[in-house]
């Protein structure tokens, strides 16, 4: 059976760092951070043949060639959620169908329209995107945000294993944590306790405002190539060992409703069982990961999932935050996560992509694999990137 | 729950596949799609039984309207909320008897009122000439 392992690797990455307000285009943050990551790799825009945009970005693949001076492409698609991009990139390369694919998110999501969220417009243009059909029977009763959507399925979490805020609380504690310590992190300088996450402000209850993570402005740019031509780059390849995506029984984005257990991520536990099997490793070879943390009592419903603890457990795996924290059974999110680095999917590869290079600001010493996971609540995705 | 005044109500896009259901609602009947070769419930409706893959065996039927509350989110901020609805609102995800899940809201009740398995039953809502709503209120056990 053909498979992309090892076929593929990242050697070049950048983000623009995030902030609430970026006071610039996407197509100018695109534009620059596209540069900069192949400048990080070693390589010339000339050099690439491949684009993925995600999905949330307005700017279109053939204005960036405008601007970075990429002239012929022989792949562009558009995708989402981070790990799934970088999935279209890994196949096209093991594929032969390009040798050099860039992908790349832009978004003003804090000062601008916030992606995804304009349900109101949506409709009144008579989108007719599978999303809609959950709408007609959501909206109506004024269920329409991310928070709201996921919030039925955490309810059911903390309900059905007993679990309490106390233990949830530790996951945004300790990625307030790593989040101190990496300059780019928007909440940089800014730990926080658990008595500040206890008290902070229930916005849909069961969710408190320091479950969720805050919308930044800001781009990421991620260079992938083939893996013979990855040895002779500037940086150290991340090699992609395993990439894929999950998605399982009555599924929706953000509101599987009517599989019989809500209270699951069988699409993760799909996505790790893909993963493990293509990689050939386990959960017990995995020191370090990047988890989506967008909300973060999907973070122990992740854990079980994919088979770092038994199911009910993961809540307590996070009590207490040692576990979590580097030198633990599993650093987590060592860039501070979406909750301390702000939501943008990518920056959870990039940030796997330093600990291969040794180059984080949470170090993991010997992180020789690294597990991305993002997606949580709906399709999943995800790696696992080695030295 | 209260309404914000002069806000209209996002309303359901009706299509050939849930007209009949909005339909049901508007004559303050809930229905729902059913294979009468499976004897399955579908929620929310398809064109093809996943079951048989019949496109012909799915047909609308009656609920009984009864059900218990599987789960819910209170949206206790304006943060987030819907600016149509007064906050706080609790929006609900009754299980039927049926076995089928449906979002809701409940009324005469405050939203800190609302538990998992509390056994609810439907009423409707006549919210404006062209919007009927279903909605569910709190039955004895």
């Amino acid at each position: 059976m053909p498979s992309i392992k090892d076929a593929a690797a990242v050697v070049g990455v950048a983000t623009t760092g995030f902030s609430t307000d970026s006071g610039r285009t996407e197509y100018s943050l695109a534009a620059e951070c596209i540069k900069a990551a192949l400048d990080d790799a070693g390589l010339r825009p000339e050099d690439v043949d491949g684009i993925v945009k995600d999905v949330v970005d307005g700017i279109d693949a053939m204005y960036i060639q405008k601007a970075v001076g990429i002239d012929n492409l022989t792949y562009a698609s558009d995708s989402r959620y981070g790990t799934l991009p970088l999935l279209n990139a890994v196949t096209a390369v093991a594929a032969g169908i390009a040798n050099t694919v860039v992908y790349y998110r832009s978004a003003n999501n804090a000062s601008g329209k916030r992606a995804g969220s304009d349900f109101r417009a949506a409709k009144e243009t008579k989108d007719e995107s599978l999303d809609m059909i959950r709408y007609d029977f959501h909206a109506p009763f004024g269920l329409l945000t991310p928070d709201g959507a996921i919030g039925m399925a955490v309810r059911r979490y903390l309900h059905e294993f007993e679990v309490s805020a106390e233990q949830v609380g530790w996951v945004p504690v300790v990625c307030s944590e790593h989040a101190a310590k990496n300059p780019q992190a928007i909440f940089h300088d800014a730990p926080i306790t658990l008595a500040d996450y206890i008290d902070s402000d229930v916005v849909v209850d069961p969710l408190r405002v320091l479950d969720c993570a805050p919308d930044v402005d800001g781009a990421i740019a991620i260079v992938v190539t083939r893996a013979e031509r990855a040895v002779d780059l500037s940086q150290p390849p991340a090699f992609v060992m395993a990439n894929a995506q999950g998605t399982s029984t009555e599924g929706e984005q953000l509101s599987s409703y009517s599989r019989p257990q809500m209270s699951g991520l069988p699409e993760m536990g799909l996505l790790g069982d893909e993963l493990y099997r293509v990689a050939g490793i386990g959960p017990n070879d995995i020191s370090v990961a990047q988890l989506d943390d967008r909300f973060a009592p999907l973070v122990p419903m992740q854990l079980e999932a994919l088979g770092f603890c038994e199911r009910g457990e993961g809540a307590a795996f996070c009590e207490g935050g040692d576990a979590l924290r580097v030198g633990g059974r599993l650093a987590l999110n060592t860039n501070g996560g979406f909750l301390g680095e702000g939501f943008s999917y990518g920056t959870n590869i990039i940030e796997a992509v330093r600990q291969i290079r040794g180059t984080s600001s949470n170090q993991v010493s010997d992180a020789e694999v690294v597990l991305v996971a993002s997606g949580a609540g709906g399709p999943a995705d995800g790696c696992i990137l080695r030295r | 729950m209260e309404y914000v005044p002069g806000i209209p109500i996002l309303k359901p896009s009706i299509d050939a596949d849930n007209k009949p259901f909005w339909d049901a609602v508007a004559n303050h009947e809930l229905v729902l799609q059913k294979c009468r070769a499976c004897d399955v419930y579908h929620q929310p409706p398809r064109p093809m039984c996943p079951e048989c893959k019949s496109m012909d065996t799915l047909e609308w039927v009656q609920s009984s309207g009864r059900g218990q509350i599987y789960s819910y989110v209170n949206f206790t901020t304006d943060r987030m909320a819907y600016p149509a609805m007064k906050v706080p609102y609790a929006v609900v995800l009754i299980e039927l008897d049926e076995g089928v899940r449906l979002v809701s809201n409940m009324i005469d009740i405050e939203p800190d009122e609302i538990e998992i398995g509390m056994p609810v039953e439907v009423v409707f809502d006549d919210i404006s000439e062209d919007l009927t709503l279903y909605k569910f209120k709190k039955r004895a056990a």
